[in-house]
């Protein structure tokens, strides 16, 4: 899902980091200080899932999961996806370093806006309900991420709409998974804590 | 990215055990002369100038004194990702064709253009790791701010930085657990499950172990200041190391300069 310094055209990198300047800054204004450590162990918890392999037939997908950090996050999931982004592009060397802002807005922007329609869905009702409704937030944040990802190559250049293609339609199991595995984890969490989507007005738990 | 949580090190160590060279060196400097090497490389299309930027990474890497062969094999890493979306370039760009197979012909224009996207990206990666990768994870949040980087937002960082280890040991300790009591992976609803509850668990940790957390920073008064513990220095070797670098990357864009006139 990264892509890397030097493919995309420059119109697409800077629009990037405008949007990602803009996200991070919303971000921040729904972060008071009270907040910073859930939001840094979230960020840190979703830093660490996103390593986790999981198996499909013969070979194996790792989990991006911005779906469920949305959710649990509402706008700070922004800047918490930005910091992983950062992260992993310095000390692991995944990414780039002029694209940051475009991975940001790619995965962040698919978050923010899952958490903010399913949030209220996914605190509704008996835990199973909740867990369908997470299981679809958590496809369809991955469905956005990877359309947007197949976007910013193909306004790139039209030499990337194959690659744009595949992408998407090779991603079409990732999203399956990502979807059962967040419904399981929301359903887990419902059942565990269920006070953790009931607040009324904080977008953290 | 596998290798991160099989291999034994800690995901974010980074390189920062090592007494590497460049560690003496300014890191707000270092991390605002990556910006502008990014923006450079980026800039350059020429695949003379950019090979010779990556020969200027590579003696980045050489003058840092980082292990060598680790930081190649990381760079190596990113490119398995991106080798499809290369390889796929020679066959989607319209050109003066070199081969074909299968009745699709790859064009020499797409393959310099895969070429030019595969320099440009291990350059900057590259310079990247070396410069600011080199940094103690803690240093670079000291150093963002030094440079203007809103406070949360260091903040948050600080706190992401602090507690993947945390919450990966926490991970491998679920994952044992699960192990001991049978649980292998396999594709099937048991697995995705399974999984789908260990991230849920430690989401539920992770909330429970931030409201301690808060709880023991009010106790201690925290106020939301960050205070840094090292005063950055702008020092006479940051100066020659700016100079250096600065010639080196006007050098190249007046090579791409020349390249186009030609």
């Amino acid at each position: 899902m990264h892509i890397v310094d030097g493919a995309l055209s420059n119109p697409v990198v800077i629009g990037g980091a405008v949007a990602a300047v803009g996200g991070i800054a919303m971000g921040l204004r729904s972060l008071p200080l009270e907040r910073i450590p859930a939001a840094g162990v979230l960020s840190a918890s979703f830093f660490v899932a996103s390593l986790i392999h999981v198996p499909i037939g013969p070979s194996s997908v790792h989990l991006i999961l911005n779906g469920l950090a949305g959710l649990m996050l509402g706008w700070a999931a922004f800047p918490a996806l930005f910091v992983g982004l950062l992260l992993q592009a310095v000390f692991f060397g995944f990414g780039g370093l002029t694209v940051l802002g475009v991975n940001a807005v790619n995965i962040a922007l698919p978050a923010v806006l899952v958490g903010l329609i399913f949030r209220p869905l996914v605190a509704r009702g008996s835990p199973l309900q909740g867990a369908i409704w997470g299981g679809i937030g958590g496809g369809v944040a991955v469905a956005a991420t990877t359309l947007a990802v197949a976007v910013s190559l193909m306004l790139s250049g039209d030499e990337f709409v194959l690659a744009a293609k595949l992408v998407f339609f090779s991603h079409i199991p990732v999203m399956v998974i990502e979807a059962l595995l967040s419904g399981a984890a929301i359903f887990l969490a419902r059942r565990v804590k269920p006070e953790l989507f009931v607040d009324t007005k904080g977008s953290l738990a | 990215m596998t290798y991160v949580l099989t291999s034994e090190e800690k995901p974010l160590s980074g390189f920062g055990t090592f007494r590497a060279k460049v560690t003496a060196l300014d890191p707000r400097m270092r991390i605002v002369m990556t910006a502008v090497y990014a923006v450079v490389v980026v800039s350059l299309s020429n695949l003379w100038v950019l090979a010779a930027a990556l020969g200027l990474s590579m003696w980045l890497l050489a003058f840092s004194g980082l292990p060598s062969r680790k930081t190649l094999k990381r760079m190596a890493m990113m490119d398995s990702f991106i080798i499809f979306m290369l390889l796929m370039l020679p066959f989607t760009i319209p050109g003066a064709p070199i081969f074909s197979v299968w009745g699709l012909e790859a064009s020499w224009e797409g393959l310099w253009r895969a070429a030019e996207i595969a320099l440009t990206a291990n350059a900057v990666i590259l310079a990247v790791m070396t410069l600011v990768g080199s940094m103690e994870p803690v240093t670079m949040g000291h150093a963002l701010f030094a440079l203007r980087t809103p406070e949360r937002l260091v903040h948050l960082m600080m706190f992401t930085i602090r507690y993947i280890d945390v919450l990966r040991e926490e991970y491998q300790r679920l994952r044992t657990s699960m192990k001991l009591r049978g649980f292998r992976p396999g594709t099937n609803w048991h697995t995705y499950r399974s999984y789908g509850y260990l991230v849920g668990m430690m989401l539920v940790r992770a909330i429970e172990r931030s409201e301690r957390i808060l709880a023991a920073m009010k106790c201690r008064g925290f106020s939301g200041r960050i205070i840094l513990l090292e005063d950055f220095r702008f020092r006479r070797a940051d100066l020659l190391f700016v100079l250096a670098l600065s010639s080196a990357l006007a050098a190249l864009v007046w090579a791409e300069a020349v390249y186009a006139a030609s």
